[in-house]
C-alpha cells in the first residue's frame, strides 16, 4: 500500500507544470466487522477501502479533490492523473485565496505498528464464547489502518497500524446496561476472557431495583468515560482558534471575558500516547505536547496554519478542523478506592450519552446519563438510577463545582467508524462535582 | 461501468451460496464555501465501490470492496460466504431469499438544470455575492455561504433477477450570519444546518432568491442581539416546519425503526420505548397526528423507488389519528418482528450493509391556518430552525433548542426572543399536539447527517411538516 501510494505520488508530481504545487493524502483500512445482538451475530463482513486526497495550488488558488484508491497501479495512476486534470480545469475559475498554505518539506516520517490480530475465521466463536447466558449487543472491528501524506516538495509521511476493538453493552432482563470496550493491538485469549468476565460481574449490581430520582442539583461523580464525552465536545466549537475568532466556541468567554476554570482542570493535546499520527492532512507535524488548559487557564488553542495566516497567529499544526486528535486530561489526587466515600451521598455516573451544546456560547451542555449509573448513600452504592437528562455549564462542572479529580487516568478508545475506523482515543480521569444539574 | 457489467461480474462469481447480490455505488460530493468574502472550500470527493452480499445457511455475509476487478470480486464473494457460514451457527435469525425480493426498475431525481448549468466559477461568484449580502451591519462578525452538490448512482443486481438503476441529484445550500454585541453572540442560518437539502438541480441557486434569503438571515442575526431571553415556564409552543423536521426525526423516526426495537442498536444509539406489541395499540399522539413514510414527494431529500434490499417504496401511514400502525423496517426486520414495515433498508454507501433508516417521514397537514394557530394562543413561544438536539437512548426524554423565537401574547406574535429551548417526553408531548397547520403552512426539509449503525453510517433523510401547536410545554432560555 505504502509503495503504491508513493509510486503514484512520484508519477503525479512529475506531471506538474510550473507554478503548481500538489499535496496527496492517503487513508485506508482493511477491516472485519461483526455486529452482535443478543450475543448472536446480526451482520458480519469485511470492508476494503482507501482513498487519495488531492490538494492543488496554482496562482494563489486552491482546489481539493478526493478519489477512491483501488490498489491496482494502472487504475489508480489513471484516476489520479484524471483528477489532477479536472482540478486544473476548475482551479482557474476559482477566486484567489489569501490564506493558502504552501506545502513545505520539514522532514519525513514512517511508523508501522504491527500487531497480533485475532484470526478472522476464529473471531465469531472466540468473541461469543464468554457471553454464555448473557444478553450482549456490540460491534467487533479489526484489521489494518493506513494514513499517508506526500507533497511536491518531497516531504513524505506514512503511518500504519493493526488495531481491534470489541465495543459492547451487557443488558439485564430489566434492561439495565453495562458498557465496556476491549481494544488493543495484540490479541490475547486470556486477557479477553478475564476482561469480559469482569464486565459480566458488574451486571450483578445492575439487578438491584432501580431508584427514580427527581430533577435537581446533586453531588455527582462522573467516571472517565463520561469525562471523555465532555472533552470530545471541545472538538466541536471549543478548542478551535477559528471557532473562537468566528464566535462559534464555548471558549469565547475564556478568551474575551478572561473567565477561568478550576485549578484542578488541565488538559492537553499529547501525542506521546502514540495511538495517532502527529502529521495532519498537510503533512505538518504537531508538537509532541501542547497544553490547552493549564490549571484552569486557557493557555493555547488548536491553530491550523490556515487559521494562523488569517488571524495572524502562530500555527501549532492542528488539523484543518482544529479538533482534538490525542486529548489527555491530567489526573488529580482522588484515589479510586476513595471515590464512593468522598462522594458520600449523591449520583455516580459511569457513562453519558448524546451530548450537545444547549447554549454553546454560554458553555452549557445537555445530554443523558446512560449505562451503569447509581444512587450512592453514605459511600455505598444503593441502586441503579433511571436515566436522567442533565443540562449544565462547563464553567460550573470544570469550574467552581469541580471538587476532585481521580489519580487514575484511563484511555477511552475511539471506536467510531463513520469515515472509516478511527484511531486513538481520549485519556481522562474521573471527576467529583459538588453539584451537577439533572433536569428531566 | 453499467448494469450489464455488474451482471457480468455477478455471473462470474463462483461460490456455494443460496443468494448473491451486488450493489455498486458511485457518489461525488462537492462543497463550495465562501466565508467572510474568501473561498473556504472548493472540494469534490468521489467514492466508488461494490458491496457483495452472500446468503449461506440463512446468514448473510458481506464484503465491500473498492474495485471492480473480477478476481477481487471473486475473492470478496468467497470470504463473504466463508464468514456467513462461520456465523450461521450463531445467527440472530435464519433468513431466506424472501428478504431480498426481485426488483427491476429505474429511478431518476427530478431536476430542471443539471450541474453543468452553473460553472464552478459562477457558483463561487454567486456565493461571494451572498456573503456580501450577509454583511448588513458591522455587528455581523462572520458570514458563510455554502453550496453542496451530490450525485449518486446505485446499481443493484442479484441472482434472483434484480436489476435496479437509481440516480440521484441532491443540492443543499446554507447562508449563515453570526452577529456579536459585546458578550452576546447569535447565529442565524437558512432554516438550520443544511435543512434545505433537496433532490433538485442548479435551479436552487436563483440569484434573486439567494439575495433575499441572505439579507433576511443576517437581519435576524442582528435582531437577536437585542432580543430578550426566551421566557421560562410551562406554556404553549408553536413550532415552524424547520424545527418540526428535527422533532419528527428524533422523537418519531428513530423510535419506530424496527431494528432499534429489536435491539440491534442497543450498544450505540440505543433502544426504543416502543415495543413490538405496541403496533396497532399505542396512542402515540393526539387525534390530529398523522405521520407518513412517503418516498414519492418528487423533490424530497430521501425519495427513491427501491431500498437497498430491493423492496419497492410506496407511501404508508405510520401513525394515523394518533394511533401507531406500522414500523420503519425493511424486509429483514419485518420477518424478524412480524410487524408491517416499509422500504427503508438502506446503506450509506458501498462499504456498509443496509439497516433500517427512516428516509422521508412527514407530518401530514391539518386544517388550521397559521393565523388561526397563533390566534388561539394566550401566552407561548413560536420557534424556528433547530440549533441543538439531544434525546435519550429510548427516545423518551428530549431537549431541543432553536435559533429564533417570537413571543405569542393574546393571540399575536410580539417580541423576538433569543435562545429558545424546550424539553419534554415523547408520547405526552405528541399527545399535547393541539393544532396542525393546513397545506399552506406545509414545508419540506431534510438533512444529510443522520447517524446510526455499527459500523457507523451517516445517511440522508427528509422531513416535511406543517406548523404545529403543542400545549403546556416546558420552555426556557439560555445560560
Amino acid at each position: 500500500m505504502e509503495n503504491l501510494f508513493y509510486k503514484i505520488s512520484e508519477h503525479v508530481f512529475g506531471l506538474l507544470k510550473e507554478g503548481e504545487k500538489l499535496t496527496l493524502s492517503f487513508g485506508g483500512e482493511e477491516s472485519q466487522f461483526i455486529r452482535f445482538n443478543g450475543a448472536k451475530v446480526r451482520q458480519t463482513g469485511f470492508v476494503k477501502d482507501a482513498g487519495i486526497g488531492v490538494e492543488l495550488i496554482f496562482n494563489n488558488r486552491k482546489n481539493n479533490g478526493g478519489i477512491t484508491f483501488t490498489g491496482e497501479f494502472d487504475t489508480d495512476m489513471n484516476n489520479t492523473t484524471a483528477e489532477l486534470q479536472r482540478m486544473r480545469e476548475e482551479i482557474v475559475q476559482l477566486p484567489e485565496d489569501p490564506y493558502i498554505i504552501m506545502p513545505g518539506n520539514a522532514g519525513s516520517s514512517r511508523e508501522d505498528h504491527r500487531g497480533e490480530l485475532l484470526s478472522e475465521s476464529e473471531a465469531v466463536e472466540k468473541l461469543l464464547s464468554p457471553f454464555v447466558g448473557v444478553d450482549m449487543a456490540g460491534i467487533w472491528a479489526s484489521g489494518r489502518l493506513y494514513r499517508g501524506n506526500a507533497n511536491s516538495e518531497g516531504q513524505k509521511h506514512w503511518f500504519a497500524t493493526d488495531t481491534f476493538s470489541l465495543d459492547y453493552s451487557l443488558i439485564t432482563p430489566t434492561e439495565k446496561m453495562v458498557k465496556a470496550t476491549f481494544a488493543g493491538t495484540r490479541w490475547d485469549d486470556d486477557d479477553y476472557n478475564r476482561f469480559v468476565a469482569d464486565s459480566i460481574k458488574k451486571l450483578d449490581i445492575m439487578s438491584l431495583p432501580p431508584k427514580k430520582i427527581k430533577p435537581g442539583e446533586y453531588r455527582t461523580f462522573i467516571a472517565s468515560s463520561g469525562v471523555s464525552n465532555f472533552l470530545g465536545m471541545f472538538s466541536w466549537g471549543g478548542v478551535s482558534e477559528a471557532a473562537i475568532q468566528q464566535g462559534e466556541s464555548a471558549f469565547c468567554k475564556m478568551r474575551n471575558e478572561n473567565l477561568t476554570l478550576s485549578p484542578l482542570f488541565s488538559f492537553s493535546e499529547d501525542f506521546r500516547t502514540g495511538t495517532v499520527p502527529r502529521f495532519n492532512g498537510h503533512g505538518e507535524v504537531a508538537p509532541e505536547i501542547l497544553s490547552l488548559i493549564d490549571k484552569g487557564k486557557l493557555v493555547n488553542t488548536l491553530i491550523s496554519s490556515r487559521t494562523a495566516r488569517e488571524y495572524n497567529k502562530e500555527s501549532n499544526f492542528a488539523s484543518g478542523g482544529e479538533g482534538l486528535r490525542s486529548a489527555v486530561m491530567a489526573g488529580g489526587t482522588l484515589k479510586e478506592e476513595d471515590v464512593l466515600k468522598t462522594l458520600g451521598t449523591g449520583v455516580y455516573l459511569s457513562n453519558l450519552h448524546y451530548l450537545n451544546w444547549s447554549d454553546q456560547i454560554g458553555g452549557r451542555i445537555t445530554g443523558m446519563t446512560r449505562y451503569a449509573c447509581f444512587w450512592v448513600e453514605d459511600g455505598k452504592i444503593v441502586a441503579p438510577i433511571e436515566n436522567m437528562r442533565f443540562d449544565d455549564s462547563l464553567y460550573r462542572f470544570f469550574g467552581p463545582n469541580l471538587e476532585a479529580v481521580t489519580e487514575q487516568v484511563l484511555m477511552n478508545p475511539e471506536v467510531e467508524t463513520y469515515e472509516g475506523r478511527a484511531l486513538g482515543g481520549i485519556h481522562s480521569p474521573g471527576i467529583l462535582l459538588s453539584s451537577f444539574s439533572l433536569t428531566l | 461501468m453499467n448494469t450489464s457489467d455488474l451482471k457480468k461480474l455477478l455471473d462470474g462469481i463462483s461460490v456455494n451460496a443460496d443468494w448473491i447480490g451486488l450493489r455498486e455505488v458511485r457518489e461525488s460530493t462537492s462543497y463550495r464555501i465562501i466565508r467572510d468574502d474568501k473561498p473556504q472550500a472548493n472540494h469534490r470527493d468521489e467514492t466508488h465501490g461494490i458491496m457483495i452480499e452472500v446468503l449461506v445457511d440463512g446468514q448473510f455475509g458481506y464484503y465491500g470492496v473498492n474495485s471492480a476487478d473480477s478476481a477481487m470480486i471473486q475473492m470478496a464473494a468467497e470470504k463473504a460466504a466463508e464468514q456467513a457460514k462461520l456465523a450461521s451457527k450463531f445467527a440472530v435469525h435464519r433468513f431466506t431469499e424472501e428478504v431480498r425480493p426481485m426488483a427491476k426498475g429505474v429511478y431518476r431525481s427530478p431536476f430542471e438544470k443539471y450541474t453543468d448549468a452553473i460553472s464552478p466559477g459562477d457558483l463561487n461568484d454567486l456565493l461571494l455575492k451572498a456573503c456580501a449580502q450577509l454583511k448588513v451591519s458591522e455587528k455581523v462578525i462572520s458570514r458563510t455561504a455554502l453550496a453542496r452538490i451530490v450525485e449518486t448512482e446505485i446499481k443493484y443486481v442479484s441472482t434472483n433477477g434484480s436489476d435496479v438503476d437509481q440516480k440521484f441529484l441532491i443540492i443543499s445550500s446554507d447562508y449563515t450570519a453570526t452577529a456579536q454585541d459585546g458578550p452576546i453572540i447569535q447565529k442565524r442560518t437558512d432554516h438550520g444546518l443544511l435543512a434545505r437539502s433537496y433532490q433538485t438541480g442548479m435551479e436552487m441557486f436563483d440569484e434573486a432568491d439567494v439575495m433575499i434569503r441572505s439579507r433576511k438571515i443576517a437581519e435576524q442575526a442582528v435582531e437577536l442581539l437585542s432580543a430578550e431571553e426566551c421566557p421560562t415556564g410551562k406554556m404553549s409552543m408553536v413550532l415552524a416546519p424547520d424545527q418540526m423536521m428535527l422533532q419528527i426525526h428524533e422523537s418519531v423516526g428513530h423510535a419506530l425503526e424496527i431494528d432499534r426495537i429489536l435491539g440491534d442498536e442497543r450498544n450505540y444509539a440505543g433502544w426504543s420505548f416502543v415495543r413490538l406489541n405496541d403496533f396497532g395499540k399505542l396512542k402515540y399522539g393526539s387525534d390530529i397526528m398523522n405521520i407518513t413514510y412517503d418516498p414519492t414527494i418528487p423533490n424530497q431529500h430521501a425519495s427513491y423507488a427501491f431500498d437497498d434490499g430491493g423492496m419497492a417504496a410506496k407511501k404508508e401511514f405510520i401513525i394515523k389519528n394518533g394511533l401507531l400502525l406500522r414500523g420503519l423496517g425493511g424486509k429483514e426486520s419485518q420477518v424478524r418482528s412480524d410487524v408491517q414495515g416499509v422500504a427503508n433498508f438502506r446503506a450509506s454507501s458501498w462499504n456498509r450493509a443496509p439497516i433500517d433508516r427512516m428516509a422521508n417521514l412527514n407530518l401530514e397537514p391539518g386544517d388550521s391556518s397559521f393565523d388561526e394557530i397563533i390566534g388561539s394562543v394566550d401566552r407561548g413561544v413560536y420557534m424556528e430552525s433547530n440549533r441543538s438536539w439531544s434525546i435519550d437512548d429510548y427516545r423518551n426524554k428530549f431537549q431541543f433548542g432553536c435559533e429564533y423565537g417570537k413571543l405569542i401574547e393574546n393571540g399575536k406574535l410580539t417580541k423576538t426572543v433569543k435562545n429558545p429551548n424546550y424539553r419534554a417526553i415523547t408520547t405526552p408531548f405528541w399527545n399535547s399536539l393541539k393544532m396542525v397547520g393546513n397545506p399552506d403552512t406545509f414545508e419540506v426539509f431534510g438533512t444529510p447527517y443522520c447517524g446510526k449503525g455499527e459500523p457507523n453510517q451517516v445517511i440522508r433523510v427528509g422531513h416535511a411538516s406543517p406548523v404545529a401547536l403543542f400545549e403546556n410545554i416546558e420552555i426556557f432560555g439560555g445560560a
